[in-house]
């Protein structure tokens, strides 16, 4: 979707603030909101392309008012609800009015902990071919899905060339909707600042992402 | 609220508690009252971020690279892989891609959608790296984003973002600093700072306080 979290490039936010000797969370709650959505995208909840399409459809305002681990918040309790995990009133009441829906993986308890500790997997097997190769010229397509990709936007319809391929990977257009992993060939895309920003961006600049195939095609 | 499971806070005399915090506290009694979580464990979670994970795992990895030609090829060629042979360091998962810092290329890495980030290298992401100014110029004014860090490059060094939009994590492999010929892994990896591993700093140079 093209919500405000796609900001590669967008103006007026004004200073990077670097903080010295920042604290890992500046409140007490900020921790137990990253635990309770660590534990609960382990236990099956939902999978971590999910999570980010909720933070995502934050409304704008709200978006850019909350911080961060507020948005990790909003989308959790309203991801929680919608999944059917939890209901409205349950929220209004601050406490439990039925009982829990089974979750995949189980409660999350002490023996799970360590999982959360390492990174997901999501390379998977290839269903076909890699289309292209190191070097190849391709073009972002020019998509504007209402619904979560991660192709941003300011490389969309530009032409860049494959540097790396990563493999097949779980695909996170279809995998935030639940609508399967549908793993995809991924590749680091590399772009001319200039190509991107136009003849007076610095010309050292080059700057990639890393683009699954369906977001490109041959140039 | 009437719950049992208030565990953690009962200890604590907060004589006001923001509206942030009382739904963060509902929603923690509610997904135990349902069984989905144990309070325990999102201790345990917590504890294992603030203790397990951090900075000192990249920077081992950063200083054990610039002491060993193979283990620093090993790492460009696949990072994950040449990192889980590290003993010493924190676990570490699949899709690492480490990338190396020359004379003649930056690299710097962001992610302009959310905030991915390579944290059993680095720890959780500092604020800034998750806040709108470094996600939305870090692509398009790198040379302007470094100025706030304090850091100026040459101007015909390339700068090379890594926009971190997959599952794919960039961990920055910076430029050995001179004038530590003969030092060791350990007081090299006192050198390596987070910023140097994202490319928004450089390490510490000899005798600079740290």
């Amino acid at each position: 979707m093209n919500g405000v979290h796609d900001m590669g490039g967008m103006d007026g936010f004004g200073k990077v603030e670097p903080e010295p000797n920042e604290p890992m969370f500046h409140e007490a709650w900020e921790s137990r909101v990253l635990a309770m959505v660590r534990a609960m995208g382990a236990a099956g909840a939902f999978n971590i392309d999910t999570s980010r399409f909720y933070r995502e459809t934050l409304p704008p305002h709200v978006y850019l008012s909350s911080s961060y681990y507020k948005k990790w918040f909003l989308g959790l309790e309203e991801m929680l609800i919608e999944k059917g995990y939890l209901t409205r009133e349950e929220v209004a009441a601050g406490r439990a009015m039925q009982p829990g829906k089974a979750l995949k993986h189980g409660k999350f308890d002490l023996a799970n902990v360590e999982r959360v500790m390492v990174r997901g997997k999501f390379a998977r097997p290839a269903p076909a071919p890699a289309k292209f190769d190191i070097g190849d010229r391709v073009r972002a397509k020019n998509i504007h899905p209402t619904t979560h990709t991660r192709l941003p936007r300011y490389v969309r319809g530009h032409v860049g060339v494959v540097e790396l391929n990563h493999g097949c990977h779980v695909f996170p257009d279809t995998a935030a909707m639940e609508r399967g992993e549908n793993p995809q060939w991924l590749y680091t895309v590399v772009f001319e600042g200039r190509d991107l920003w136009g003849a007076g961006a610095d010309p050292t600049l080059k700057v990639s992402v890393d683009a699954f195939e369906p977001y490109l095609d041959p140039v | 609220m009437s719950h049992d499971h208030d565990h953690h806070h009962h200890d604590h005399d907060h004589s006001e508690l923001s509206e942030t915090e009382l739904r963060v506290r509902a929603l923690e009694t509610i997904l135990t009252e349902k069984g989905y979580v144990e309070p325990a464990a999102l201790d345990a979670i917590i504890q294992a971020y603030e203790t397990k994970i951090g900075p000192h795992n990249g920077a081992r990895v950063v200083a054990k690279a610039w002491t060993d030609a193979d283990f620093k090829k090993a790492l460009l060629e696949d990072g994950s892989k040449a990192i889980g042979t590290l003993g010493h360091v924190s676990r570490v998962g699949d899709h690492l891609v480490v990338v190396e810092n020359t004379p003649q290329r930056h690299n710097m890495v962001v992610c302009t959608l959310c905030s991915c980030y390579p944290w059993e290298m680095l720890g959780l992401p500092p604020v800034w790296y998750k806040a709108s100014p470094y996600r939305s110029r870090a692509v398009k004014d790198p040379r302007g984003v470094l100025a706030e860090f304090d850091v100026t490059l040459p101007k015909d060094t390339e700068i090379r973002v890594w926009d971190s939009t997959a599952e794919t994590r960039f961990l920055v492999l910076p430029m050995r600093p001179a004038g530590t010929e003969g030092w060791s892994e350990e007081q090299l990896a006192e050198l390596v700072t987070r910023d140097s591993m994202i490319g928004t700093g450089f390490p510490r140079t000899p005798g600079a306080p740290s």
